[in-house]
């Protein structure tokens, strides 16, 4: 019970962390309607400059501030540079120059930080553990649950009640209409790149402690924020919450349990090969009954 | 494939110079120029499966390295059983690779745009953990194959004789493809991804017609991961990687979408320019990527669209 215990927090942080990369990309897609494939290498510079940050004397919180701002610094010159170009093109496009982008940012980090990966420590006043009733949970690890959900609902506060939210989600719904109402749409893309680039700064800065601080990082989780924004239904701040969670604890729990419940029915090399191997997919194949069942995800937005 | 006197050209002169690698490679005795041929011809298979898909009938499969991994361990996995007749492996992987793309396309028609890239994806990464998972299979070692697989009166353990054999194949894929865009079929497929409601009114199933082509185009894959696991006499998790599928449409995409011929510019573009770099700077990844971008934003209908004028593909 413990144990289920601890890994439901551990997805839950999971969870938690690809929702802030799946927020920035789900806003992008609705409004802009870009595929960023290029987000991963956001989260990792992130990372990297958080990392080196505190590798030079920084404490450790100001190495997370200069992690998310450099990485909203890198969003600015991308969306000015190259997305912006990329608005109402073919998704083809976008796939293609967000990819090159991929392989400049891989080989601009290794010329930078080299290609070992980086370490990062956690601060010594997190460095603990916390009890909670009968559960010992490292306290970092809580901390980073609570800064997850401290984002979220500050995102949702400011999707749901500021000018801004009002006109990022105008432009989820018709960013025709919202232009011809005279609301300056490049800049409110803009501004929701560089937002987007933040968070994903943020997560690849707060992460940094529990993971290496490598090249190709960004890929691996990428892949994992976009099933969970495509679960949560493109350009839903909600359904990316939803689907953000789901994906960290099924992805968990999948992983924890699968290979001991298939070594209950089966013999052990069967077991081993069958639990781990479907513990690895579990996610893609939630996704793919997901989206069999509701094509547009699980909270659709708009009609766009 | 509607061809431009100037398009005819291009794609005559790329198709004579992958035939001049042989006698040119022996002459100027460089013998890796077949190697790295092989490669390139084989990526262009692959590509070509992917453009029939994604130039004619709309469809950005973001998972075909799914198909290249699922021909290539399929060969290997009946070479590690005791067979190695090609006859036998080749048309198994090819079928194997069909039939898992004739599900995921089953399922994945489903929706469309972004959500079909995405589910595409997912089933692409469904392969690439299992294929990391099993255990049985190498797991994320891969598997080695002991020897090329046999062809009566052929012999593939001779580099050179396995290089003509898969320009054979391309030329095959090539033809079959050509003839296959040209065919009622290939009018329905290319009108899917104009108006997929008048060609429900005409008659036709989108459905069928887009699951058709899509089982066709991840055969081809098969085909080329049969031929990648002959080549490298490997096999690895990494075949079916996401990036590879993104190789893949970076391919189809340089060498023009909707073209065919295309691809087989594409892929040699691309690995000679791989290649070229890697040659000049350790840092050849910036250089291809700042390449790629400045394709994509600047040449729309890709390199060969723009080498070979423009017109509708």
């Amino acid at each position: 019970m413990t144990l289920a215990l601890e890994q439901v927090l551990n997805g839950l942080q999971f969870g938690v962390m690809i929702f802030l990369l799946a927020a920035g990309l789900t806003l992008v897609f609705g409004i802009m309607r870009v595929i960023n494939l290029a987000h991963g290498s956001i989260y990792m510079l992130g990372a990297y400059v958080a990392a080196a940050s505190e590798a030079r004397g920084l404490p450790f919180a100001a190495a997370v501030v200069a992690g998310a701002l450099g990485a909203a610094l890198a969003g600015l010159v991308v969306e000015v540079v190259v997305i912006r170009r990329l608005y109402g093109r073919d998704h083809l496009d976008q796939v293609l120059a967000t990819f090159a982008l991929i392989l400049i940012a891989n080989d601009g980090v290794s010329i930078v930080w080299g290609k070992t990966p980086l370490l990062m420590s956690t601060p010594p006043a997190l460095g603990g553990s916390l009890a909670l009733g009968p559960l010992t949970y490292p306290s970092y690890r809580l901390v980073l649950i609570g800064a997850g959900i401290a984002v979220a609902v500050g995102l949702y506060l400011i999707v749901q009640r500021t000018r801004l939210g009002m006109l990022m989600r105008a432009g989820a719904t018709d960013r025709e209409i919202l232009g011809a109402l005279g609301a300056d749409v490049a800049r409110i893309s803009t501004t929701v790149f560089v937002l987007g680039a933040l968070l994903a700064g943020l997560a690849g800065a707060l992460l940094g402690p529990i993971l290496a601080v490598q090249i190709g990082m960004g890929e691996q989780i990428l892949i994992l924020t976009f099933v969970a924004i495509v679960l949560g239904g493109l350009g839903s701040i909600r359904g990316a919450f939803v689907g953000a969670l789901l994906v960290g604890l099924v992805d968990t729990l999948g992983r924890a349990y699968l290979p001991s419940v298939f070594h209950a029915v089966a013999g052990p090399d069967v077991a081993d090969s069958l639990g781990n191997g479907l513990a690895a997919v579990a996610i893609y194949v939630l996704m793919a009954i997901v989206l069999i069942w509701k094509p547009r995800g699980l909270f659709p937005v708009g009609s766009g | 494939m509607v061809s431009t006197p100037r398009r005819r050209i291009v794609l005559a002169l790329t198709l004579l110079a992958l035939v001049a690698v042989l006698p040119l490679s022996a002459l100027a005795g460089q013998p890796f120029w077949v190697n790295a041929a092989t490669r390139i011809v084989i990526y262009a298979i692959a590509a070509l499966g992917l453009d029939l898909i994604l130039g004619y009938g709309g469809m950005v499969s973001f998972g075909h390295a799914a198909y290249f991994a699922l021909g290539g361990y399929t060969v290997a996995i009946l070479a590690a059983n005791g067979v190695d007749a090609a006859l036998i492996s080749w048309p198994a992987a090819i079928l194997v690779a069909a039939a898992f793309a004739a599900a995921v396309g089953a399922l994945s028609l489903r929706t469309s745009g972004i959500f079909f890239i995405m589910i595409t994806l997912a089933f692409a990464q469904m392969i690439y953990y299992a294929t990391i998972a099993v255990k049985a299979f190498g797991g994320a070692d891969g598997m080695s194959l002991a020897a090329r697989s046999v062809v009566p009166g052929i012999d593939l353990r001779d580099p050179r004789v396995l290089y003509a054999v898969t320009l054979v194949m391309l030329f095959g894929a090539l033809a079959l493809a050509g003839v296959l865009i040209d065919s009622r079929f290939g009018v329905a497929l290319r009108a899917c991804r104009g108006n997929e409601r008048r060609v429900r009114a005409l008659g036709f199933s989108v459905f069928r017609t887009k699951l058709a082509a899509f089982a066709i185009a991840g055969a081809i894959a098969g085909l080329a991961g049969a031929l990648w696991a002959e080549y490298a006499r490997f096999v690895s998790p990494d075949m079916g990687s996401w990036t590879r599928s993104g190789e893949f449409l970076i391919v189809a995409i340089l060498g023009g979408t909707g073209t065919l011929a295309g691809a087989i510019f594409g892929s040699t573009v691309l690995l000679e320019l791989e290649s070229l770099l890697a040659g000049v700077t350790e840092h050849w990844m910036i250089a291809l990527g700042a390449i790629l971008l400045v394709v994509v934003l600047f040449a729309k209908r890709g390199l060969y669209g723009w080498l070979a004028g423009s017109s509708d593909g």
